[in-house]
């Protein structure tokens, strides 16, 4: 098991390396001199070639790509081209009103995708299962904007059951009070293509011979559905579910601009709006390592959850 | 011995062609088209997809709401079956928006004003975010987003690429004769409602589904040639080209797609179609070239690939006549779920301001002026926008979906990506 994972760990890093390429070959390469996107923002001169300096521009490529690794490894990204906080101090302070958003969502989403899946696949083929599948399509249609813009005008701005918009500063009123509405936004968003996609992930293993088995031998419908059938199609479910999460951290952004929340998602929107590159160039490299990451997680718990598989 | 028996009547009958399909036994794509015809909600859906497309074409050629921009209607017209005014915007009922200071809700009483009047007054307040014009409303649950707003178009208006300067030209261009539009009789009412200045929400709606849709299919064009080819060389060839095409891959797809277009979005500074096409297109290609690998990789083996090698045939040409034709039902599924992604990612780039540029409307660009217009209580252009664009993509979905049953019988009621 720790060979395994040191192994895999170990093939990380030309792949690491490669998206440290990517974003050094679009900021540096295909973004051109930072001094003329400088030029608009900031007056002080000195203070262009300062960072034309720590950047190394006028140096060859291989140099400042050199300076962009040390940045990388040292977790050292300078200040912000716009607000002159220090990029490290805006990701730590961004991470958690993201964290309290995504993290329920994911666990509420889940569990009722979930749980819908179950109950559509059983009685797959009825009138419910098609309305249910009908309603998702459409759902899906919809532009995420419009819900957000709807739902916001509605339930926050009309009736005042939740706030416009905002963020507090302890956690459980933030969690309560500012999280509801997107939280309730992002389930609707969200529940419609897991629970297409867990539907067929149920599907295939419904038919199994295993389930006629379990039924022969007379185990309870539910224990059937809950236990049999949901343990072996969690492993697509996980699969799923670990390639959205650091995503998730981003697909989440509209809902951050819209409600005003402090977290990553609404940072890259500002730093891609005021052309701040180091910003969006730190918050790029960690989401694509975190996203590395949970792919390990993800092999991990395939094993957890069905030790047939073979980790090699 | 049934090659014989299909040459044969058209070796003896030259005038006879007509009889030969009945001896060839029906292709992939003759029986996918037969059980795609017998599948009525794909039919429905291929119709209203077809609609569409007719209308983007006319629209694009100009022969349809090429006067779209025209303020044919009072300013924010209500639909013709809500009524005229119905006692909407007199001074009093403009209490809700915070952001009508007194000047806006002055104009909304005269309805022969300048159309750019408010604009630019609601330009100038984003430039200086400081603005004294709302400080009285107290009461006012909505002065947070507008401040937002406007400190973020203030923000952006310190760039290198003045996104008001672009504004301000359009304006000050298109509308250079404010003497002819406010010369035109205006209605009181337009059949689908009008916007800000009174354009005809129908037409904007048809001409901001040309955009949408043309962006969509184009970027999905990009990738899927982008993908296709990767992946092709990926699996044909193998060994270190698989390699590192692979490793390019794993790049790529380890960066959330999303944060990958707002980065490219960054970087490239124009705006413009054309940017907005390759940004979708040069970050939308990974899911497609897995899966024509994994196709390359399986087809590459069979003895037909080893005949045409018998016989001489050069790589590409086995990658591309002999394999390409057998995996492209794969490709044009691809394609399909490809310009549905495209067209709602458009829908949040435009929205966003990161897509189409200022003086192209597009489905994005609608439901970024909608999202203040309802504030005020006028639906009508949020409404025109969606239904367009949920009606397009639940047809195109549903078509898709029978499309990959259509072409892959086994996997029918399976996999529903």
């Amino acid at each position: 098991m720790a060979a395994y994972i040191v192994r895999r760990l170990w093939q990380m890093i030309p792949t690491m390396l490669g998206v440290i390429l990517l974003v050094f070959v679009l900021f540096n390469w295909v973004g051109g001199d930072p001094a003329y996107v400088l030029a608009g923002k900031i007056s002080n001169q000195e203070q262009i070639d300062n960072i034309r300096r720590q950047l190394g521009v006028d140096q060859p490529y291989w140099v400042q790509l050199w300076i962009f690794v040390k940045q990388v490894l040292t977790a050292d990204f300078g200040a912000s081209w716009s607000t002159n906080e220090r990029i490290s101090h805006i990701l730590a302070t961004r991470l958690g009103p993201s964290l309290t958003v995504l993290v329920p969502l994911l666990i509420l989403d889940t569990i009722i995708s979930v749980a819908l899946a179950l109950a559509v696949a059983y009685v797959r083929g009825s009138l419910t299962d098609r309305l249910v599948m009908i309603l998702c399509t459409v759902g899906l249609s919809i532009s995420i904007l419009v819900y957000i813009i709807v739902f916001q005008y509605f339930f926050a701005y009309k009736l005042g059951w939740f706030p416009v918009q905002g963020w507090g500063s302890g956690f459980w009123e933030n969690l309560v009070v500012y999280s509801s509405l997107p939280i309730l936004i992002g389930l609707v968003v969200s529940i419609a293509p897991s629970l297409r996609l867990y539907r067929t992930f149920v599907l295939d293993e419904i038919n199994q011979d295993y389930v006629r088995t379990a039924r022969a031998k007379g185990v309870g419908e539910n224990r059937i559905m809950w236990v049999h059938v949901l343990r072996n199609a969690s492993i697509p479910i996980i699969t799923y579910v670990m390639a959205a999460l650091p995503g998730l951290l981003l697909g989440a952004f509209l809902i951050e601009r819209f409600f005003s929340i402090p977290g990553i998602g609404r940072e890259v929107i500002l730093a891609v709006e005021r052309s701040d590159f180091p910003v969006i160039k730190a918050i790029t490299v960690y989401v694509a390592f975190a996203t590395i990451l949970s792919n390990l997680l993800a092999d991990l718990m395939y094993k957890a959850v069905d030790p047939r598989v073979q980790l090699k | 011995m049934s090659t014989d028996a299909a040459t044969l009547p058209r070796a003896h009958r030259p005038g006879g062609p007509r009889e030969v399909p009945r001896h060839v036994s029906p292709g992939l794509w003759t029986l996918a088209w037969r059980r795609l015809r017998a599948d009525r909600v794909a039919m429905v859906s291929l119709w209203i997809v077809a609609a569409f497309l007719v209308m983007m074409v006319l629209s694009g050629s100009g022969l349809i709401a090429s006067d779209w921009s025209r303020e044919v209607g009072v300013n924010y017209a209500p639909p013709t079956f809500v009524g005229p005014d119905a006692g909407g915007q007199g001074p009093g009922a403009a209490s809700p928006h915070g952001d009508a200071g007194p000047t806006a809700a002055s104009e909304f009483e005269s309805t022969v004003v300048d159309p750019i009047g408010d604009v630019i007054a609601e330009l100038r307040r984003g430039q200086a975010p400081s603005g004294a014009a709302h400080g009285g409303d107290v009461v006012d649950p909505l002065a947070d987003v507008m401040k937002d707003i406007r400190s973020q178009k203030g923000a952006a208006a310190g760039g290198t690429v003045d996104p008001l300067a672009d504004v301000m030209k359009d304006i000050q261009s298109g509308r250079g004769a404010p003497a002819a539009a406010a010369a035109e009789e205006r209605r009181a009412t337009l059949p689908f409602g009008g916007d800000k200045w009174g354009r005809d929400v129908l037409k904007k709606t048809i001409k901001g589904s040309e955009t949408s849709i043309f962006v969509g299919i184009a970027a999905a064009f990009v990738a899927t040639l982008i993908g296709t080819l990767l992946g092709a060389l990926a699996g044909y060839y193998g060994r270190w080209i698989d390699d590192a095409l692979n490793w390019f891959y794993n790049v790529f797809s380890s960066v959330p797609y999303l944060l990958l277009i707002l980065a490219v979005a960054a970087v490239l500074q124009q705006k413009g179609m054309t940017t907005i096409i390759l940004i979708l297109g040069l970050t939308g290609w990974t899911g497609i070239f897995r899966l024509i690998r994994a196709e390359y990789l399986k087809h590459k083996g069979r003895e037909y690939v080893q005949a045409a090698d018998a016989i001489g045939a050069s790589h590409g040409r086995k990658m591309f006549v002999h394999i390409f034709p057998n995996v492209s039902h794969v490709v044009l599924v691809q394609l399909s779920i490809l310009t549905v992604g495209f067209i709602k990612a458009e829908v949040i780039l435009s929205y966003l301001g990161f897509g189409v540029p200022v003086d192209v409307v597009s489905w994005g660009s609608m439901l970024n002026e909608a999202q203040n217009e309802l504030i005020l209580g006028k639906w009508w252009q949020l409404a025109a926008a969606t239904a367009a664009m949920a009606l397009l993509v639940t047809a195109f979905s549903l078509f898709t979906d029978a499309l990959r049953d259509a072409l892959d019988p086994k996997l029918k009621g399976l996999k529903g990506h």
